[in-house]
């Protein structure tokens, strides 16, 4: 069937799958650019916003100067660094130091890609369409760390070198209990794609509404023609759901678990207080970053920043509900307010309101990120920094096994439901599951309980029997001395 | 109703974009270009904006004002190796992790199975990270 469209159709009207491939490339650019707008436009804010919280919490004023509260501040900062010399060193690797910046930015700005901001499938995130949005993810950012150790090691500095290894070391070991705790949300929700995830929350709101041509009108965000197949999901405005179907409270304790365990990991693997290590600038003046001037030093600013709300944007839409408002009713504006403004028909809806729907979206999403993000900041503000040695230890005897022994037991819990659930119905079968999972969890618990006396009366007999002084530090042997023999390491 | 508790519920109707899946990539690729162009014209941005008025104190390495001594490129712990091993390990295992948990709720008569097959697996990695936590490899001395 030969059909002349215009190009505003091809944009914008046509239902996704009749679309060519060089209109999506134009379509990509536009959702890149709000993309890159939503994502790097906020860092500036991000900015102010700690150093304004910190003044706050340290009883001082912080940059109020510039502009209405200082909120130019951080603009002024970015023209400054322009301005400043990129100095290169004599002694270092040219060509890694050059690239080194590029390597650590360019995959953060990439992360964006599979961010959803609300349901439409083609107008929702930069790649709405893509079913592999936590692999993509974690596949890009993982590609940071590269930046940060070829800078390090490139440098052709001490503190260079050692602030780079420490920063590899720390993300990478944080990076398991991070992936874990990812898991632990695939395995309730089935699905990779973050829109499916955020949709896996609330299974009782999205549903064909009465006026169902206009829930398929193309793409949702502009009403043309009433094509169908391509889903902008309008919810149901009611009160039966709302933030108690977030996947942190979903198989309670265990989601709350998974989420507490991905926001430790993801301070940690941001390199922010008190994880700051790699940066600690009392000890390793500013890291992998030391010999980086000019704008090559604010590209590592920048891509900590953003990565900072990247990160807490994936929390919110894994665990948080993502675009979704606390409570049902607040969704979008109600669709009769919409008709009786518009007097028309059901089957017909403004293209503004599709409009004012998504930025409702993206209004949630947004609080939901900027609370986050003050959590950062109140965290930094708290607490004293690590020593590296506990970071560690932390990481991989804390985080991993709490995180895989959470996994094993949602597993069960789905597990027990399944079998139950033609006997006793779906609540039933869930209280049954529920019951068996938190069993297990208060005997690994009792488990753990019971170790940790047990090194620790071991540690008194030893005192008590004269073998080791009362005020002895818990001596931890090194590797090379704990290798030959298979000795307890704990006394 | 469905309840929304039940987990085989839990994913919505099929993607409507299935039938266009190489579309479904350009904006990975657009957004690649994008983010590589951008990266790499801020800095050079800065590099015509700035100036530059090298000096060989300005251009040695930084170590808080003193005379750099040796080489920078010294003999660093091999805790960061054995760190590096250790991930490799638990990262290949949680890649193995990822296709068994998003079909798991979709496997119908056979979840019991992939229960027990996945409670093999994690035993026999709890075996070897209690053998590596009694070595002492998660020790930082």
């Amino acid at each position: 069937m030969e059909t002349t469209y215009t190009i505003w159709q091809y944009l914008f009207t046509l239902p996704v799958h009749e679309i060519p491939w060089w209109a999506e490339v134009f379509r990509s650019i536009l959702r890149v650019v709000i993309g890159l707008a939503f994502g790097l436009g906020l860092v500036p804010i991000y900015v102010w916003l700690e150093r304004r919280m910190l003044g706050w919490v340290q009883g001082r004023l912080g940059p109020n100067r510039v502009g209405p509260e200082g909120l130019l501040q951080p603009i002024a900062d970015v023209i400054k660094l322009f301005m400043k010399e990129d100095i290169i060193p004599t002694n270092v690797d040219r060509g890694l130091f050059l690239i080194a910046p590029i390597i650590a930015l360019a995959p953060v700005i990439m992360s964006i890609t599979v961010i959803p901001w609300n349901g439409s499938k083609s107008w929702g995130a930069v790649a709405p369409g893509l079913d592999i949005g936590i692999l993509f993810l974690l596949g890009v950012a993982s590609i940071e760390v590269y930046g940060v150790i070829l800078a390090g090691w490139s440098s052709n500095n001490k503190y260079s070198l050692l602030g780079g290894l420490r920063a590899s070391s720390q993300v990478i070991s944080y990076e398991l209990g991070m992936g874990l705790a990812i898991i632990a949300v695939l395995l309730m929700c089935g699905t990779l794609g973050l829109q499916d995830v955020v949709r896996g929350y609330d299974l009782r709101q999205p549903h064909e509404f009465v006026a169902g041509t206009v829930l398929n009108n193309g793409q949702g965000l502009i009403n043309v023609l009433p094509l169908s197949g391509t889903g902008y999901t309008f919810y149901m405005l009611d009160w039966s759901s709302g933030f108690w179907d977030w996947n942190v409270f979903r198989m309670f304790p265990f989601g709350l678990i998974a989420c507490v365990v991905y926001m430790i990991s993801m301070i940690a693997e941001t390199n922010r207080a008190p994880f700051d290590l790699p940066e600690a600038e009392t000890e390793l003046v500013a890291g992998f970053h030391t010999e980086y001037s000019g704008f090559r030093f604010g590209a590592f600013f920048m891509s900590e920043y953003a990565n900072m709300a990247i990160v807490s944007t994936i929390c919110v839409t894994l665990f948080f509900g993502g675009w979704l408002a606390p409570l049902g009713i607040l969704n979008q504006v109600p669709i009769s307010w919409i008709q009786a403004l518009t007097q028309t028909p059901d089957s017909w809806v403004p293209w503004w309101a599709n409009l004012i729907n998504s930025l409702i979206s993206a209004l949630w999403i947004i609080l939901k990120l900027f609370t986050l993000i003050s959590m950062f900041i109140l965290v930094r503000a708290s607490y004293p920094r690590l020593r590296y040695d506990m970071l560690m230890r932390f990481g991989w005897k804390g985080l991993l096994p709490v995180a895989l022994i959470n996994l094993v037991l949602i597993a069960i819990s789905l597990a027990v439901q399944h079998s139950f659930r033609d006997s006793l119905g779906t609540a039933g079968a869930w209280w049954v599951g529920q019951i068996i999972a938190w069993a297990l969890m208060l005997a690994a618990m009792l488990v753990a309980f019971v170790s940790v006396r047990k090194s620790y009366a071991s540690r008194q007999r030893d005192i008590a029997s004269g073998e080791i002084p009362a005020d002895s530090p818990i001596v931890r042997h090194p590797v090379a001395l704990a290798l030959p023999a298979l000795t307890s390491t704990e006394k | 109703m469905p309840n929304f508790r039940d987990p085989s519920l839990s994913v919505m109707e099929p993607n409507v974009l299935s039938n266009s899946l190489l579309n479904s990539y350009i904006p990975v690729l657009v957004m690649g270009v994008a983010a590589i162009a951008l990266a790499a014209a801020l800095i050079g941005l800065n590099g015509i904006l700035g100036p530059s008025r090298p000096n060989p104190q300005k251009l040695s390495p930084y170590e808080c004002g003193v005379t750099p001594i040796g080489s920078a490129r010294e003999r660093f712990p091999i805790k960061f190796y054995l760190i590096a091993m250790l991930f490799i390990v638990f990262d290949i295992e949680t890649v193995f992790m990822y296709p068994w948990a998003v079909t798991y709720i979709h496997s119908g008569g056979m979840m019991i199975f992939n229960l027990i097959e996945m409670l093999l697996f994690v035993g026999i990695l709890f075996v070897g990270y209690y053998y590596v936590w009694k070595r002492g490899a998660f020790e930082w001395e």
